[in-house]
């Protein structure tokens, strides 16, 4: 049971850590960094969406990362790692749906566009790992769904390029493209509250990770507890 | 050289089992067909041929989930799956074996698909028709690890298309891209670069989905 307790000391002063950059990244964004000459005020979803959308990006890499050990070592407490490393990524990536769609219409007046590729391949990936959860849900507790699990995980780091190769060259006939992203180059202070935020956002997905890795094994205990005293 | 002949062995039986249950291939035939003629209502009149060669793509790909999501029924039902992992021979055998099943199905579909399609909508070329069995490759070759998935599963008719749609989105651009480009050869370079890709990778994977233990 100590292997289950022993990660939660830590956590409070991480979470603690978290919220601290948090509301720093949040200072940073909204009053110290100066304001987009272009875009004004609706630039300074910038801060919070960028770093949201690399954070999704790296918590399925690190659920790929998981999977892969798994099927490596064969050590089942990597597929428990693998499902929490993916489910943060899909909350991270709706996030980043919900306000990347915000800053579009913010800005290209529009909800969704088709013109960029960084928004289809993020909404591919996106509906591959929802079915994640589908396959997982679906089937027997056992070895079976955790290497089904852990296979169809890798899977998604190898449709990446792919895609985004494939979604290049549909460009050419599908719609040339309109919008550009390109605006003028970051300040020193811009660039430091995208730095603060992406490291918040960073701790606090980590932090998430970590509460629902430990809620998920004390569950488990719990029940084969329940089991052994029936 | 005993690899090969369990491949052989394998999509022999594979091949047996469909064609004397005789419910795959017509279902397949009959789908795609009566496809086409849904595609006559729904492009107006003067929609391009490019919408046409689009909604070809949109039959190709869900007559081959139609053919996969049927792919393990029989080793589910009489519990012959227990008996192939036991087998004395790699895994990975099984798995081409079903894939060769398959793919032989999709294309014993297309045979009267394409000329069909060709009849009713718009002409396709033989640039176009590479891009249909490159892409027929990787389908059958990434849908016949993921049916095995989803097969174990309570809703595997349900799972399959979820799974494997997304996973279908590069083969769509190109398939679709070689049929309509001016310039199609990047387009197959794709399909090729996609189908080594995710056949390896189902090649070597399809063990650990198959394993109990």
């Amino acid at each position: 049971m100590s292997s289950a307790f022993a990660p939660i000391r830590s956590l409070p002063g991480l979470a603690a850590v978290a919220a601290g950059l948090m509301g720093g990244a949040l200072l940073l964004s909204f009053f110290i960094a100066p304001e987009d000459a272009d875009q004004g005020i609706s630039q300074r979803i910038f801060y919070i969406h960028v770093p949201i959308a690399l954070t999704a990006y790296f918590c399925f890499g690190l659920g790929a990362w998981k999977a892969l050990l798994l099927l490596w070592r064969g050590d089942e407490r990597y597929d428990l790692e693998s499902y929490v490393a993916i489910h943060q990524g899909t909350i991270f990536g709706s996030l980043t749906l919900i306000t990347g769609a915000i800053w579009a219409k913010a800005s290209w007046g529009v909800w969704w566009t088709w013109d960029s590729n960084q928004l289809v391949l993020f909404l591919t990936l996106f509906l591959f790992y929802c079915a994640y959860f589908m396959l997982r849900f679906s089937l027997p507790e056992g070895p079976r769904r955790s290497r089904s699990s852990a296979v169809y995980a890798l899977f998604g780091v190898a449709l990446i390029p792919v895609s985004f190769l494939a979604i290049r060259l549909a460009e050419d006939f599908i719609h040339p493209t309109t919008f550009t992203r390109d605006g003028p180059q970051m300040t020193g202070t811009m660039f430091t509250a995208f730095c603060v935020s992406w490291a918040a956002v960073t701790l606090l997905a980590y932090v998430l990770y970590r509460v629902e890795l430990v809620g998920k094994r004390l569950h488990t205990d719990l029940r084969e507890l329940r089991e052994a005293l029936e | 050289m005993t690899y090969l002949a369990d491949v052989a062995a394998l999509t022999r039986k594979d091949l047996r089992v469909a064609l004397r249950a005789r419910d795959t291939l017509p279902a397949m035939l009959l789908f795609v067909l009566s496809t086409l003629v849904v595609f006559h209502f729904a492009l107006p009149e003067g929609t391009g041929d490019d919408a046409a060669y689009g909604l070809l793509w949109v039959a190709i790909v869900f007559t081959a989930l139609l053919g996969l999501a049927r792919a393990w029924v029989p080793e589910q039902e009489h519990a012959v799956f227990d008996g192939l992992v036991l087998a004395p021979c790699d895994r990975s055998a099984i798995w081409i074996g079903k894939t060769l099943a398959t793919l032989a199905f999709l294309l014993a579909a297309q045979v009267v698909a394409l000329p069909a399609f060709a009849l009713f909508f718009a002409p396709l070329d033989a640039v176009a028709v590479v891009g249909v069995l490159l892409a027929d490759i990787g389908i059958c070759a990434v849908g016949s690890l993921m049916a095995a998935m989803a097969a174990a599963g309570r809703a595997r008719e349900l799972l399959l298309p979820l799974l494997m749609l997304p996973l279908s989105i590069p083969l769509i651009v190109g398939g679709v891209g070689a049929a309509i480009s001016s310039e199609p050869e990047r387009y197959l370079l794709l399909l090729a670069l996609y189908d080594g890709i995710f056949a390896v990778l189902s090649w070597a994977s399809f063990e650990y989905v198959v394993t109990e233990s």
